[in-house]
């Protein structure tokens, strides 16, 4: 029985590192840009599409592709960010929505015409392969993709603490007009967050599209979870994103393929219930200093 | 011959449709601490906004140091030598005392200078210490921003503007919520910031507080200039002691 509990645990907490990234880009966009990017699930999509082209037309494992998907993914949502969104943004964020939803639309019908409306997954010879530690069988893939989200988490961790555009991307998103009159470009640091964002999805397309099928209509599925997990991490909040990947991992083990998904939506609806301000406000928030609950 | 620092023509600004800034027209002198007075609601402080472009005005021209602001973003305005306080502080929370002034030399001063910078081998976070040195911060540099005292918030304040190294700096109230003591204090800094030869424009509630470091003073009401001059001559006139006798004061 023991064994099978930690069996559960693990399971749960290595799957926990693609729900993590799976939320990350959509905590750091309404933490710094306080924007829904609806199309946050077409960029992981168009992430998996991406990795699964290049393994294709280079012959090199998937996850060296991402140092081509996570460049140009980041150009792509800096881009739209900059020409698109921040535009739309002086107009409220009800038009800022809409201009998101125009470009999810956008993004599934043309990844529906370029690869058809087929199922697809990144194989990989080691996809089935698991490592056996004191009786414990860990796949060796979960192993794998915690630790490419945990390396993308201490990144950016590192990137928002210690280098000058990440405190500018702070001061943003603690006080907008406060750090314009320090003239810090606010608009470009916007750009600069939906970039990372589109980034951090480039890596959440390739956990996901390792782990599961998708088709180019799957992003409404994974904007929905990157929701849930934002809600029980907390906006903005890089640490509490990973801890929230970690109990919504352990809920779908726990759950399994039938419970799974409709615990992890009753979870949600108790958390936003009981604690709004997420379950882990205390954990230090990257984007800014103020927590969840807290700022003006 | 010194140029204007900053002028105001004609201007009406305001918040949606309700207009504050009703053909609003003034002309700062470099190098002047100029300061600004009137009841609650005539204006005052969008006029800093405007100027500092959190607003856009609807009508007429605001120029700083002959350079017309109207299409400017605030930042570009910052860049160009314009610094700012806010009546209630508003430090970046998250970030500790000395990032914070760091964050204005890098983006402020910083993008300004690059080259002027490069060439003299001059660092951002000099420049952000220089700022916390000449207001008494620089020996809590490492706290976080959040924990100050409401004075040293207010300090805060100026440093940051200070480090953006601004030709003309807004203060909005900044003596405003302080005791009599730490008033001195801040009203110190001011009279400093005259002798670093820094243009100002103060906006004040505790008038008596600025009397002690402006050259001249201008009273608004209803969105308009409606007297500037030397201090003591405006507050002895009376129109303006009918303004607020005649109106709720804070």
């Amino acid at each position: 029985m023991i064994m099978y509990i930690l069996q559960v645990l693990i399971n749960g907490i290595l799957l926990g590192g693609v729900y993590a990234i799976l939320g990350l880009g959509m905590s750091l966009t309404l933490g710094i840009v306080k924007l829904t990017n609806l199309a946050h699930g077409e960029y992981i999509i168009l992430g998996a599409y991406a990795s699964m082209v290049l393994q294709s037309a280079l012959g090199v494992d998937p996850i060296l592709s991402l140092f081509i998907s996570v460049p140009l993914l980041f150009a792509g949502g800096y881009l739209l960010q900059r020409l698109l969104v921040n535009r739309a943004m002086k107009d409220g964020a009800e038009s800022a929505l809409l201009v998101t939803f125009g470009i999810s639309v956008i993004l599934k019908d043309a990844l529906l015409l370029i690869f058809g409306a087929d199922a697809r997954h990144i194989t990989v010879s080691y996809g089935n392969e698991s490592i056996m530690i004191a009786g414990l069988s860990i796949p060796l893939l979960n192993i794998l993709l915690i630790l490419i989200s945990g390396a993308s988490i201490l990144f950016l961790e590192h990137f928002m603490q210690k280098t000058m555009t990440g405190r500018a991307i702070r001061a943003v998103s603690d006080d907008t007009e406060a750090a314009a009159l320090t003239g810090i470009n606010v608009g470009h640091m916007f750009a600069l967050a939906a970039g990372i964002a589109a980034a951090t999805a480039a890596v959440a397309g390739l956990s996901a599209g390792m782990k599961w099928t998708w088709y180019p209509s799957s992003g409404g599925h994974y904007l929905l979870i990157a929701f849930v997990i934002v809600v029980i991490g907390g906006l903005g909040n890089v640490g509490g994103t990973f801890a929230a990947g970690i109990v919504f991992g352990l809920i779908q083990v726990i759950g399994g393929a039938s419970y799974g998904m409709l615990i992890s939506y009753i979870f949600l609806v108790v958390i936003l219930t009981l604690k709004p301000q997420s379950m882990f406000p205390r954990i230090k928030k990257l984007t800014g200093g103020r927590g969840n609950d807290a700022g003006r | 011959m010194k140029q204007d620092a900053a002028v105001f023509d004609n201007v009406e600004a305001g918040y949606g449709n309700v207009r504050i800034l009703n053909g609003l027209s003034f002309r700062v002198a470099e190098g002047e601490v100029f300061g600004v007075i009137g009841p609650n609601g005539c204006g005052k402080t969008t006029m800093l906004n405007a100027l500092s472009g959190m607003i856009r005005p609807s009508k007429g021209m605001i120029s700083c140091f002959g350079k017309e602001l109207n299409r400017l973003e605030a930042y570009e305005r910052c860049r160009l030598g314009i610094g700012r306080t806010w009546q209630i502080p508003r430090p970046f929370a998250g970030m500790s005392v000395y990032e914070n002034t760091l964050a204005a030399a890098v983006h402020g001063a910083g993008r300004k200078n690059l080259l002027r910078d490069r060439r003299s081998g001059r660092k951002e976070s000099d420049t952000a210490l220089k700022a916390l040195e000449e207001t008494g911060l620089a020996e809590k540099k490492d706290m976080p921003s959040g924990e100050l005292t409401l004075l040293d918030r207010k300090r805060l304040e100026v440093a940051r503007a200070m480090a953006s190294e601004p030709r003309l700096l807004l203060l909005d109230e900044v003596a405003a919520g302080l005791t009599e003591a730490e008033t001195t204090q801040i009203t110190d800094l001011v009279a400093g910031l005259k002798e670093k030869h820094y243009t100002v424009i103060w906006i004040e509630h505790n008038i008596e507080t600025m009397m002690k470091a402006t050259d001249r003073l201008m009273c608004m009401s209803e969105g308009r200039n409606v007297l500037t001059g030397d201090p003591a001559e405006v507050m002895a006139s009376e129109t303006v002691e009918r303004l607020y006798l005649g109106a709720d004061d804070e």
